[in-house]
C-alpha cells in the first residue's frame, strides 16, 4: 500500500482516526463513512441491553480501537484492556489513564507503566499522553506501537496548543505520532499532518459540529492535504520578498 | 438476588449465558466480571448464586 499508516504491522490507508463518543448512534455510520476512517475508538462501560449497541452502527471492516478511559492507574488500565479482549477486540488498545477531573490530562507515569503491563500481557499499547519527550521514550521502550500526544485538553477544541512539543516527539521518536485530543478544526488537523504527524484522531470536533457529516468530510480532506504537503516538503520561508514573476523583460511605454 | 451492574436482580440460579440472553446481549461482544474477577467465555455456564456481584461490560461510544 502506498504511503500506509503502519501500526505494529497493521496497515491503514486512512490517517484519520475517529472517536465515537458524543454522537447520536444514527449519525455514527455516516460520520465514519464520510471521514473514510478505518480506525474508530470505543470505550467500555456497564451495558444493560443490546438495543442501541454502538457496534451495530460502525461499518464492517473498521478496526475497533478500545480505550481504557475510566482507568485512574496502570492496574485499572490493564483490567479494562482485558475486558476489551474478552469482548472480542484485537490487541490494539488506546491507553488512557486520567486522574485530573478538570483538565482531563493523562498521567504519563501511570500510562508508561500501563504500556509495560499491557505489552507483557500481549496487547499492542497506543498510549494517549501529555507530549513529554522522556515519557514518550519510556512508553516506546515499554512496547508502545505508536504515541498519541494531546494537542490540547480532551474535548476542548482548542487546537494545537502543544504544537512545539509534539514536533519534538515527531523528530525524536521512531514510532508513528498520532495527534489525539483537542483538535477543533480541519485547519489544525492539516497543520499537525504538515509537520509530520502520522495521523490525527478527532471526536468532539466532529460530534459538536453544526453538520457532522460535512465536518467529517472536511477533516478527511484536511488530513489528506496536510499529509500530501508533508510528503511534498513545504517551501522555504524568507524574511524579505522574492518575486515570483521575472524581473527582466518589463514592458516599456 | 444477584447484584447486576449495581442493581439487585432476580437472577440467582441462572447461568451467565442465560443472564446475557435475557438481557439480549451477545456473549462474544460482552465481558463479564463475577465477584471482581473477569469470567472467561468457558465459564459462562457458571450458575449465579444469591448475593453474588456481576458486572456486564460492553462497548459504548468513546474517544
Amino acid at each position: 500500500m502506498a504511503d500506509a499508516l503502519v501500526i505494529a504491522g497493521h496497515e491503514f490507508s486512512s490517517r484519520f482516526i475517529l472517536g465515537s463518543g458524543k454522537f447520536d448512534l444514527d449519525l455514527i455510520r455516516a460520520a465514519v463513512e464520510h471521514a473514510k476512517a478505518q480506525i474508530v475508538t470505543l470505550a467500555l462501560r456497564r451495558v444493560n441491553s443490546f438495543s442501541g449497541n454502538i457496534l451495530e452502527h460502525i461499518p464492517e471492516g473498521v478496526t475497533l480501537l478500545p480505550n481504557t478511559s475510566g482507568a485512574r492507574n496502570a492496574e485499572e488500565a490493564l483490567k479494562i484492556a482485558r475486558l476489551a479482549r474478552e469482548a472480542g477486540c484485537g490487541g490494539l488498545i488506546k491507553i488512557e489513564v486520567i486522574r485530573d477531573s478538570k483538565y482531563l490530562l493523562p498521567d504519563n507515569y501511570q500510562t508508561a507503566k500501563a504500556c509495560e503491563m499491557l505489552a507483557k500481557d500481549g496487547f499492542i499499547p497506543l498510549p494517549y499522553m501529555y507530549p513529554d519527550l522522556y515519557a514518550a521514550r519510556d512508553m516506546a521502550n515499554a512496547g508502545a506501537a505508536a504515541i498519541m500526544p494531546l494537542a490540547a485538553p480532551i474535548g476542548s477544541n482548542q487546537g494545537l496548543a502543544a504544537k512545539q512539543f509534539i514536533r519534538i516527539l515527531i523528530e525524536e521518536i521512531d514510532l508513528p505520532i498520532i495527534v489525539d485530543a483537542g483538535i477543533g478544526k480541519p485547519s489544525q488537523a492539516c497543520e499537525a499532518m504538515e509537520m509530520g504527524a502520522a495521523a490525527v484522531m478527532a471526536n468532539t470536533a466532529i460530534a459538536t459540529a453544526g453538520n457532522i457529516v460535512e465536518m467529517a468530510k472536511a477533516f478527511r480532506h484536511a488530513i489528506i492535504a496536510g499529509r500530501t504537503a508533508y510528503l511534498a516538503g513545504t517551501g522555504r520561508v524568507l524574511d524579505r520578498g522574492s518575486a515570483s514573476s521575472p524581473l527582466t523583460g518589463f514592458i516599456q511605454d | 438476588m444477584v447484584i447486576i451492574n449495581g442493581e439487585p436482580k432476580d437472577a440467582a440460579g441462572k447461568t451467565v449465558m442465560e443472564l446475557l440472553a435475557s438481557m439480549k446481549l451477545l456473549p462474544e461482544r460482552t465481558a463479564v466480571i463475577v465477584e471482581g474477577e473477569i469470567l472467561p467465555k468457558s465459564g459462562y455456564d457458571r450458575i449465579l448464586a444469591d448475593g453474588e456481584t456481576v458486572e456486564i461490560i460492553g462497548f459504548v461510544g468513546g474517544g
